[in-house]
């Protein structure tokens, strides 16, 4: 009977297991709240939206762990019933020998095989299960910080032959299956985007002429970037004195230009202190769209003001 | 002129509140003691913050509570913070063993300075130093309080790793590293006291505004 009571609740939690692991997938969940002041980055999706968007498809809350695959996807096996979605990037999908969409909820039997296949735009993607991945958390988080080489599954990226656990699912996946994202709750990805900034909080270490390079010219992604920051190339960006400025606090967004005037728009596994001046920090709402940003692809920078008016409903 | 205090936004999530622009021990604790008052009196909304040198990075969620509604409260905690006690310091003294393995710079610092590998630690081992911010990597603690005759530049290249409790030197600054990291910082030893450990309740030894004395041992 012991015996039975085990299967059981083996069967119901079930694993993801990974047959192939694609060129960098981790493990991430919202990310670490808290920490920053002792240094530890946020980590989670670079993307926030899709990976909100698959957790809430298949019935997740919004923070449940999941995994952001880059680039190129991996092969799964589900140990159980599930309900799974895959959003952000645009790619070839395949549960057994059936092409799946994005951005919609779908049901796989348990033994079943999710393919990630060719990737036709943007760089990453999430993928949910219902119940979500459940390993330990470190410092309140699954979140992979692979500098730090914790959280996730052993702090790395995963591979082949990894099994991750998974927290009971739904009652009846295929009850809950086929439900679209709209199209309309979708960021508006494109290999050329306008990020909206708010100028500062060092817009005065720049001359007017910096300034106005920053928001006239077109910055072309380099493949130097990562889950720290998205390493951009362009006209240079011309300091009024000196390239750096005492080391303080920096965000996800903060767009810091060091001494060759590149800039580099920090992401979610940022260092949590920065010695560069920034001239400017991406709106929180329009960083899913550098997430999606492959090496080649450019971006514009255009300023907004921070409402700081009362707003009248 | 500029005029400090002043409160600019980083993005729409947060806030930076600037206390001057230089290193100076005066600003950390003006740093600290807004950090404090946030702490005692905390802004709905607000999520965590992190202090540095002379500014209070203040991060916020929009969505609990907008822009201009936090920067009112940073404000009046601007205003109250002048009359507000500051918190009672936590004073920890961190065992050294200086030089060999621990410290394999501590020769070139003493050569590069003219004195001796047991003056460098005399002189390192005399001040009372203050956490001014944590940052770089998990943990990294910046110390201020180095004596100036021990400012070394940092190495022009990298080590790719330096071992958890090594004890550095970079410009005029000293700093202690608390996890396995790479570092440019000159390393003059290295304790044996866990700094940090992820089973604690509060997993890091230090935080900003810490005072800190190192004891040879």
């Amino acid at each position: 009977m012991g015996e039975g009571i085990m299967r059981g609740t083996t069967k119901a939690m079930g694993a993801l297991e990974i047959l192939e692991a694609g060129l960098l997938t981790t493990v991430q969940d919202a990310g670490r709240c808290g920490w920053l002041r002792y240094g530890v980055p946020p980590s989670g999706p670079l993307d926030a939206v899709a990976f909100q968007a698959a957790n809430t498809l298949v019935g997740n809350p919004p923070q449940a762990a999941g995994l952001e695959i880059t680039w190129s996807g991996p092969t799964l096996r589900i140990t159980r019933d599930a309900l799974v979605a895959v959003c952000g990037a645009d790619f070839e999908l395949w549960a057994g020998r059936l092409p799946v969409p994005t951005w919609h909820s779908v049901a796989l039997r348990a033994g079943q095989v999710l393919r990630f296949g060719a990737r036709r735009s943007g760089a990453r993607a999430y993928l949910a299960v219902d119940g979500g991945v459940a390993l330990p958390p470190y410092l309140g988080s699954q979140a992979t910080y692979l500098p730090g080489g914790f959280g996730g599954l052993e702090g790395r990226a995963l591979r082949a032959g990894d099994r991750l656990p998974l927290s009971p699912g739904q009652r009846d996946p295929f009850a809950a299956a086929g439900k679209p994202w709209p199209a309309s709750s979708r960021p508006p990805y494109s290999p050329h985007p306008t990020l909206r900034v708010i100028l500062g909080p060092q817009a005065e270490a720049f001359t007017a002429e910096g300034l106005a390079t920053f928001l006239n010219a077109a910055y072309t992604l380099t493949p130097a970037s990562n889950r720290m920051g998205a390493r951009l190339q362009g006209p240079a960006i011309a300091h009024a004195g000196a390239a750096d400025i005492i080391s303080d606090g920096v965000i996800a967004g903060c767009v810091q230009v060091p001494a060759d005037g590149q800039p580099i728009i920090l992401l979610a596994d940022h260092q949590t202190t920065g010695g560069y001046p920034k001239i400017a920090a991406v709106l929180q709402a329009d960083l899913p769209l550098v997430a999606q940003l492959l090496p080649g692809d450019q971006v514009r920078f255009q300023a907004v003001a921070l409402p700081l008016s009362p707003r009248t409903c | 002129m500029t005029s400090y205090p002043r409160i600019l936004p980083v993005g729409d999530t947060a806030f930076t509140v600037e206390f001057g622009a230089a290193i100076e021990e005066r600003l950390v604790a003006q740093v600290q003691a807004l950090d404090a008052e946030l702490a005692a009196h905390p802004i709905p909304g607000v999520r965590e913050t992190t202090p540095s040198y002379r500014a209070l990075l203040v991060v916020y969620a929009p969505q609990h509570s907008p822009a201009l509604t936090v920067r009112a409260a940073l404000e009046q905690a601007l205003a109250r913070m002048g009359s507000a006690a500051l918190p009672e310091k936590r004073r920890l003294e961190i065992p050294v063993h200086y030089g060999g393995s621990d410290g394999p710079d501590l020769e070139e610092v003493a050569r590069s300075h003219g004195l001796t590998p047991a003056e460098v630690i005399a002189r390192h081992t005399a001040p009372t130093y203050r956490v001014a911010m944590l940052g770089f990597a998990p943990g990294f603690a910046y110390l201020l309080g180095l004596d100036p005759r021990l400012a070394t530049p940092r190495l022009a290249t990298p080590r790719p790793h330096v071992p958890a409790g090594s004890i550095g030197i970079a410009g005029d600054q000293t700093g202690v590293y608390a996890l396995d990291t790479p570092g440019g910082w000159r390393l003059i030893g290295r304790t044996s006291l866990a700094l940090f450990d992820p089973a604690r309740p509060e997993p890091f030894t230090l935080q900003a505004g810490d005072v800190v004395r190192f004891v040879e041992g």
